[in-house]
């Protein structure tokens, strides 16, 4: 980068200093350059999952400020509301402060203070006995963690599969959707082309996990005038400046979408080309009913996908670059019948019951507008194309002058991922995109390496085998490709407790941290001894129906056991969660740790080329803390787990750290890519360096490789970039990837749903599979608009995230939760008008499930069949180091008292029935203004939690930054 | 605007005082009043007392009232520092009346020019009070060429009733003065009617349109900056139901005006001690009726920081 | 002194895009927290943690609907000192305490002759001060004065906390005074435009109007799409379309 230019997303003209700083001699005694700091250290934010990279000033040993690091890739020295208030959480009166055992009973918060060696001996001594018996009795669940390859890797060596992070009840429709179609996925693996793209489609996001990057591509738009369209049926955020706003009926953009894909086939605006080059939309696709290779792809004899020759009328490889594939027809190969792909999707998306006027009505969109977002897209792509000057060559070798771009590019995430049928929605707009020949080109939506990756990504999930002392084969979660790689017994049951890559959830790439809590407490699959979780307040945000969780976590057995018998649990805050472990162990701030975000995690890099980062500690713990990760690999040496000790039985590393530099997943590839070998000259592969901590903190944190500008498109099939991505060990080999428009393993599941194969589901699974598993994407109505009377409970009940705060974690700071306190009901005002409402009425919100308490507010710009509220405001009365008159426990109310976690008569779990993702969004409630001696305040109202021991009353009245000044006028 | 009682107490109580300053001033020092040991005493205790609790109760609205000082540096731009030297200056005529009037029994002369130069001062300093609220653009209710003459007539209002109650009292009263009485109540009735005529009545050019500069339409809040009340709330976004002001308009018009004008018929057609009583009562129906006044006066004050609360 | 400078050398103040603000906070945070230890620090927190927080902030983002007949838009609008050109705020101030520079425009409180009479918060239309009830004293967004010329900062630093804070690029700074300044270029090609000008206070600080539905909104003149007409529909179409 050239250095004379201004650093940073922030450095417009109209952005930058003054041309002179110097201060005018005004005479009013005002000092304009006071000290700031006396060390800047550049770490990684924490105060959401987003990875930024900040500038940490500390004066007098406090932190007096914390800016956006200008060199970071992911933030470019811009930061979010959570970010700047960083301050308040590290030092937030609900810190944990010592380990703590229980003394009361659950829930009571009674604990007594133990040292940490008692603390490591009682983990200890339990987790050994459940390994030396049946390791998966210990169920790990680790919520929002950055860690996940080494908390993975460490249930893989304790021989548990009952691992998963929170993806399960986040976004995994999202992932699988994208990674087994395209090898790479939204969320915030993927980015649109923020300087080239014209039209930008946003489905369903709030904020999302690259929040900062999201706001800053915005941005871009905005100072283009680039056409930016909002699919949401909630107006706020970056919804409210699109320049175009649909309200969409939650639940229905897979038809919205499929009724655009429709569009664009009837007038034949899709790219042929591209779906040559980079689908599977030529390979042949077997037809024959009733078989059991019906719905297969035909193959060659070396097992190779064969196409239909237009120009030799016979079959070819489908992958031989001078092949001339048909899309379309019907051909006969081995005496079978066979169609290409694109042949199915043009029968089946061509129907009428795709066209707008079909949808529109279930939709809320009107059919006008779904044509004219049709022809909009298919103008952008086909008649604003860009092509940069830039020479590159494809995969097979062809030379391309220059890098053709369709400059529309789409983002989704939650709207779409928290409905039971989010995973083929996500697909329909993965297909859209393909169709449209966006994916990856200059413009479009872009991969993040790692990705893309071979749809679906090579590794299984291991845990077929789980032996006493013994660790799995490979890691907990992974992806299975078929029936054969679920994780069931010969009759077809779940073995994992969350029931993940069983027949309720095949494709549950993610775990399905949602349900631990009830299968554990109902012994279904089997009774578990200890639930040890990390970083997640599954007493309360992060559950479904809470109400009932909280019973089952408090629940015992005729003997008068818990029925889940020992409850591990770290966090760094009083939340919810804790008061309902046995042993709590408490963690550090994001300031006072090493942590790692990882290429084999989830990796800071951009679509141009890829990062990773660590934290470090910039500031002391004050208390008898420890970090998770540390704690971790300090109890994996202590039972002799074989990745963490050595030969003789003694600690392999000495903490976190020291596991960051030293640990390699394979030879040569380890936790992080950047500066690696002796001399710290290579990346991705390379020997340890034991320098390696030193040089990201030199380098402000992080590390980032920026591609060659050959590389930075079409990666799916660019030479340079898969040559690069197999040097780093991205991908094994430097093959293209394929989109799958079609999914074969999706259709191997129909096949043993229809009694082919060795793995049958159980009976009463059949119909579920044979309906969901379609290897074509399609929509049907979320599962609770089927169970429930719909004219009882008419509306559908959302949640947003604030910007401004981080699930439960912002309430306890003292500068957010000014912000908002107390959540409200939104309700469209023509909506309020017929029930009776008027704005600030108290009412009871009511679904299935039960019943909650808040205020509304009125507006217009919501789909007038939806309220919604911000998530996570409403908190426990003694949890967060809060008052008892805070708003968030007397005012603020949360919508997971109300979300069923179960569905189909509690046969199922509330989830997609692909993925087993939570299905948050699917609930319908009805609003009713509550009686006037009700109005006021919030219900159900739980008892209130003891305080932990040694913890003082929150302060009255906080001065925070009166110390740095007088300290500074004392020094004048 | 929030109705803090230490500011109704102290513009009330000033008003008060001012005008009974002013008058004793006028005519004691003139010799319309004769010099009475007892009456002076009692007079100018009552004007300079009500002038001093008033000034002390302002300043218990201060955030840092040690720093009160300070007030005096900035007349030349700012009303509320005009008021605290005109406040403070006319205490020095003001002394200089009192010693000569009350205590040495003197009238015209220097006694005569310190009581015209001390009512010159309670005008001026009413004036100053008066300009504080007239001044103010954000607040339309206030900005207005009502405010002034209102200060100015409720100041001369309040304190002839009371020199009224004062001269009755010691059975020195006048009928000129008792009617002057009665008139300027019924002034004050007419101009606190015609006030509330033109504020009810009143367009605001600025609306959450121009609060926000999006033009045309209409403009709704829906979320607040934060969810709590802050400061700004507390201090200016005051807000006081209709049927609520309606009945305190009802009982500011009984208690200051009304009731009043009525005891002072009464005065004026009774012998005495009747006529002191009623007077007296009068007096402090009318500070009664005069503090609720004043507390309308802010609670129907819309300050143009709501807008952007949507209140 | 709170008589008002004939004329200022600059003009300096911030340009808020309405049509970009996502109504992030994020520089309402960055301001409070660059502040809280700054040049009138602490803005202090009174029952941070209870029932009725109530803090000193200089930076506050409201939401809106807007609706015309055109239809309706969610607007976020921050609201901050706007360093006007005619501040009352300052002028009604009795103890000099308030004040605008000559030099660069900027409207600032001198905390120590503040008395908290708060009057001049009466006198400001876009409730832009904020009384510290702890310390007894008025406080006011300072356009981060201990910012944009300090030594210790790297200059690329010195720029107001909120506007190098705002992730989506929706605030700028700069010298308005300066016709020619890039501020005030994009101030003119945009429309921005001034709050309750009616009243008088001139504003420095501008707002940049929402595009959306006006003519300056994103557009795409698309063709309606025709269905492929010719033998063979879109099967037929691709055919063809792949034998050429
Ligand atoms: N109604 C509704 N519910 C939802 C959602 C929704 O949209 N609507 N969204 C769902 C989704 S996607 C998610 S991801 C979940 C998130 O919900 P959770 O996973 O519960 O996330 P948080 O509330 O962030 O809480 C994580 C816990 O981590 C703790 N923590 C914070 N920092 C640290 C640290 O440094 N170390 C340790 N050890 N602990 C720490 C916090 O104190 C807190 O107790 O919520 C889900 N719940
Ligand atoms: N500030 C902040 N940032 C966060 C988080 C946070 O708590 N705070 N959490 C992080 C986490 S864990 C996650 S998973 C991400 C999630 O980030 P988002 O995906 O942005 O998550 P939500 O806030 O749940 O937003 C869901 C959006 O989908 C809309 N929606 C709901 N149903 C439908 C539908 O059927 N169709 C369409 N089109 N839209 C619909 C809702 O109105 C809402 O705007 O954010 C991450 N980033
Ligand atoms: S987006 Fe997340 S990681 Fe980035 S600054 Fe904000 S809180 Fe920190
Ligand atoms: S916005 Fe208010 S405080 Fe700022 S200069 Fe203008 S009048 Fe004064
Ligand atoms: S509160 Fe302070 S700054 Fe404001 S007018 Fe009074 S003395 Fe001046
Ligand atoms: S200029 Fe500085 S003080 Fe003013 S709002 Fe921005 S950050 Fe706050
Ligand atoms: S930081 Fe920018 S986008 Fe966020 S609220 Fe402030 S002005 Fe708006
Ligand atoms: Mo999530």
């Amino acid at each position: 980068m050239n250095s004379a230019a201004p650093r940073g997303a922030n450095s417009a003209p109209s952005q930058r200093p003054l041309a002179d700083t110097c201060a005018p001699d005004e005479g009013d005694g005002v000092d304009t350059s006071p000290s700031v700091s006396d060390r800047i250290a550049k770490t990684t934010c924490y105060m959401c999952a987003c990875r930024c990279g900040i500038d940490v000033h500390i004066k007098d040993g406090k932190v007096r400020y914390i800016s956006g690091n200008k060199d970071h890739p992911v933030n470019r020295g811009v930061i979010c509301g959570k970010g700047s208030a960083g301050i308040m959480q590290h030092y937030s009166p609900a810190r944990l402060r010592k380990p703590l055992l229980r003394e009361g009973p659950r829930g009571s918060g009674e604990f007594r203070e133990i040292e940490w060696g008692e603390a490591f001996a009682i983990a200890t001594e339990r987790l050994s006995a459940i390994r030396r018996t049946d390791p998966k009795k210990l169920a790990f669940f680790t919520g929002r963690d950055q860690s996940q390859s080494l908390t993975g890797w460490w249930a893989s060596q304790f021989g548990t599969p009952n691992f998963a992070a929170h993806g399960g009840f986040c976004s995994v429709n999202m992932a699988a959707g994208g990674l087994y179609t395209i090898g790479g996925s939204f969320w915030e693996f993927g980015e649109p082309d923020w300087d080239n793209t014209k039209y930008f489609m946003l489905f369903g996001v709030a904020e999302d996990h690259d929040s900062n990057p999201i706001k800053i591509g915005l941005g871009k738009l905005k100072a283009r005038g680039a056409k930016v369209v909002s699919v949401n049926p909630c107006r706020t955020g970056y919804n409210a400046i699109a320049d175009d706003w649909i309200g969409i009926q939650p639940g229905t953009d897979g038809l919205f979408v499929l009724a655009l894909v429709h569009e664009l086939l009837k007038a034949g605006r899709v790219d042929l080309d591209y779906l040559l080059r980079h689908t599977n939309a030529a390979v042949l696709v077997t037809q024959k009913p009733g078989a059991a290779d019906d719905g297969l792809f035909v193959r060659n004899d070396a097992g190779n996908l064969l196409a239909w020759d237009r120009a030799g009328k016979v079959p070819v490889g489908a992958g031989d670059p001078e092949a001339k594939p048909a899309l379309t027809g019907s051909y006969t190969v081995n005496g079978h019948r066979c169609v290409p792909v694109f042949q199915l999707i043009a029968d089946r998306y061509l129907d009428e019951s795709y066209s707008p006027d079909a949808v529109a009505g279930r939709c809320g969109v009107a059919a006008d507008t779904i044509r004219r977002i049709a022809a909009e897209l298919a103008h952008v792509a086909f008649e604003q194309t860009i092509e940069l000057p830039v020479a590159w060559t494809d995969w097979a070798g062809r030379r391309h002058e220059t890098i053709r771009g369709r400059p529309v590019s789409m983002h989704a995430m939650r709207g779409i991922s928290a409905h039971s049928n989010g995973f083929h929605t996500c697909r329909a707009i993965h297909l859209l995109q393909v169709l449209l020949g966006t994916v990856d080109v200059p413009g479009g939506f872009r991969f993040k390496p790692p990705y893309p990756r071979c749809a679906p990504p090579g590794p299984k999930p291991a845990g077929k085998n789980v032996r006493p002392m013994t660790p799995l084969d490979g890691m907990p979660l992974g992806f299975v490709c078929g029936p054969d790689d679920l994780l069931v017994d010969e009759a077809g049951r779940p073995t994992r407790i969350d029931k993940a890559y069983s027949w309720e959830a095949p494709l549950a790439a993610h775990g399905l941290m949602h349900s631990v809590i009830r299968n554990a407490w109902a012994g279904d699959p089997y009774q578990i001894d200890t639930l040890m979780m990390y970083m997640s307040n599954m007493a309360w945000n992060s559950s479904m129906n809470t109400v009932e969780t909280i019973r089952m976590l408090t629940d015992k057995d005729q003997a008068g056991a818990y029925k889940i018998p020992f409850i591990i649990y770290s966090d760094a805050y009083y939340s919810e969660t804790v008061p309902f472990a046995d042993l709590v162990l408490p963690d550090t701030t994001y300031l006072e740790r090493h942590d790692c975000i990882s290429l084999l995690d989830r990796p800071i890099s951009h679509a141009d080329g890829p990062g990773d980062a660590i934290r470090h500690p910039v500031v002391q713990p004050d208390r008898d803390v420890r970090p998770f990760q540390s704690v971790l690999i300090e109890l994996g040496a202590r039972l002799g787990l074989s990745g963490f000790v050595t030969e003789d039985g003694s600690a392999k590393y000495r903490d976190y750290a020291d596991y960051i530099v030293n640990h390699e997943r394979a030879p040569g590839i380890g936790p992080l890519a950047g500066w690696r070998g002796k001399d710290g000259r290579s990346i991705g592969k390379g020997e340890v360096n034991p320098d390696q901590l030193q040089r990201y903190i030199d380098n402000g944190g992080f590390w980032h490789h920026d591609f060659s500008d050959d590389q930075r498109y079409y990666k799916m099939g660019n030479r340079a970039y898969l040559d690069f991505a197999v040097q780093m060990g991205f991908i094994a080999k430097a093959e293209p990837i394929v989109f799958q428009l079609y999914s074969e393993p999706m259709q191997c599941f129909r096949l043993a749903a229809r009694g082919h194969g060795k793995s049958q589901p159980p009976e009463a699974e059949r119909g579920r599979i044979e309906a969901y598993m379609d290897p074509l994407p399609f929509w049907y109505a979320p599962f609770e608009d089927e169970a429930i009377d719909l004219q009882k409970y008419p509306l559908h009940a959302l949640t947003q995230r604030p910007m401004h705060m981080y699930h439960s974690w912002g309430s306890q700071n003292a500068w957010l939760r000014q912000i908002t306190s107390q959540n409200r009901l939104f309700v469209h005002s023509e909506t309020a008008a017929r029930l009776g409402l008027a704005d600030d009425d108290w009412v009871w919100i009511e679904s299935t499930n039960g019943k909650v308490k808040g205020q509304i507010k009125l507006i217009d710009g919501v789909n007038p069949d939806t309220v919604w509220t911000w998530n996570a405001i409403g908190k426990r009365r003694g949890s967060w180091g809060l008052k008892d008159d805070a708003a968030e426990s007397n005012r603020g109310f949360l919508l997971n008292h109300i979300i069923g976690d179960l569905t189909h008569g509690k046969r199922y779990s509330n989830s997609d029935p692909v993925t087993g993702q939570a299905a948050w969004f699917d609930v319908r409630v009805r609003i009713t203004k509550c009686a006037p001696e009700e109005a006021g305040f919030t219900e159900p109202q739980f008892e209130r939690f003891r305080q932990p021991p040694n913890v003082g009353p929150p302060p009255d009245v906080l001065r925070f930054g009166a110390a740095f000044r007088m300290k500074r006028e004392a020094a004048e | 605007m929030h109705p803090a009682l230490s500011v109704v107490f102290f513009t009330t109580a000033t008003g008060a005082g001012y005008g009974l300053l002013a008058l004793l001033g006028v005519l004691g020092g003139l010799g319309f009043i004769q010099p009475d040991f007892w009456l002076g005493l009692v007079g100018m205790a009552l004007a300079l007392g009500l002038i001093v609790a008033g000034l002390l109760s302002s300043t218990g609205h201060l955030g840092r009232p040690e720093r009160a000082w300070r007030a005096f540096s900035q007349w030349r731009s700012s009303w509320l520092s005009r008021e605290g030297v005109a406040s403070v200056a006319t205490f020095i005529p003001a002394g200089i009346f009192g010693i000569g009037w009350a205590l040495l029994g003197h009238s015209g002369g220097w006694v005569a020019i310190a009581g015209l130069l001390a009512a010159a001062g309670s005008v001026t300093t009413v004036c100053t009070t008066g300009m504080i609220y007239a001044s103010l653009k954000p607040i339309a209710q206030w900005h207005s060429r009502y405010t002034l003459p209102a200060y100015l007539i409720f100041s001369a209002m309040t304190g002839g009733v009371l020199l009224n109650a004062l001269l009755q009292s010691f059975a020195v009263g006048s009928t000129a003065v008792l009617v002057c009485a009665l008139l300027a109540t019924l002034a004050g009735w007419a101009w606190k009617l015609a006030t509330w005529r033109h504020n009810d009545r009143l367009e605001i050019p600025t609306t959450a349109n121009t609060a926000t500069g999006l033009a045309g339409g209409t403009v709704r809040s829906i979320e607040w900056p934060h969810t709590e009340e802050n400061y700004l709330l507390k201090e200016m976004g005051f807000r006081i139901a209709r049927k609520h002001s309606a009945k305190l308009r009802r009982i500011t018009q009984g208690l200051a005006f009304a009731v009043p004008a009525v005891l002072l018929a009464i005065a004026l057609a009774s012998p005495l001690p009747l006529a002191a009583i009623a007077s007296v009562l009068a007096a402090v129906t009318q500070l009664a009726g005069m503090l609720v006044e004043r507390w309308l006066f802010f609670a129907e004050a819309k300050h143009t920081v709501t807008l952007y609360y949507g209140r | 002194m709170t008589c008002l400078p004939a004329h200022t050398e600059k003009k300096l103040g911030l340009v808020i895009d309405l049509d970009t603000c996502v109504g992030c906070q994020a520089c309402v945070t960055a301001c409070k927290e660059w502040n809280a230890g700054g040049h009138m620090a602490p803005l202090t927190d009174i029952d941070p943690y209870g029932g009725s927080a109530d803090g000193v902030w200089f930076n506050r983002v409201h939401s809106y609907e807007h609706t015309t007949e055109l239809g309706g838009r969610t607007v976020n609008f921050p609201r901050s000192c706007l360093h006007c050109e005619q501040p009352a705020c300052v002028t009604v101030c009795p103890t000099g305490a308030s004040y605008k520079r000559a030099s660069d425009g900027i409207v600032l409180v001198d905390e120590d002759k503040c008395i908290g009479c708060k009057l001049c918060s009466w006198a400001c239309p876009y409730g832009a001060r904020e009384f510290d009830t702890d310390v007894g004293v008025m406080k006011k967004c300072t356009l981060c004065v201990d910012r944009i010329y300090n030594d210790n900062l790297t200059a690329e630093d010195r720029v107001p906390a909120c506007v190098a804070a705002c992730p989506t690029s929706a605030r700028h700074f700069g010298d308005l005074g300066d016709p020619a300044s890039a501020i005030s270029q994009l101030v003119e090609e945009r429309g921005g435009g001034d709050l309750m000008p009616e009243l008088g206070y001139k504003p420095t600080n501008k707002y940049l109007p929402p595009r959306a539905r006006s003519e300056r909104a994103a557009k795409v003149d698309a063709p309606a799409l025709e269905p492929i007409k010719a033998e063979g529909g879109l099967l037929g179409w691709i055919d063809r379309m792949l034998s050429n």
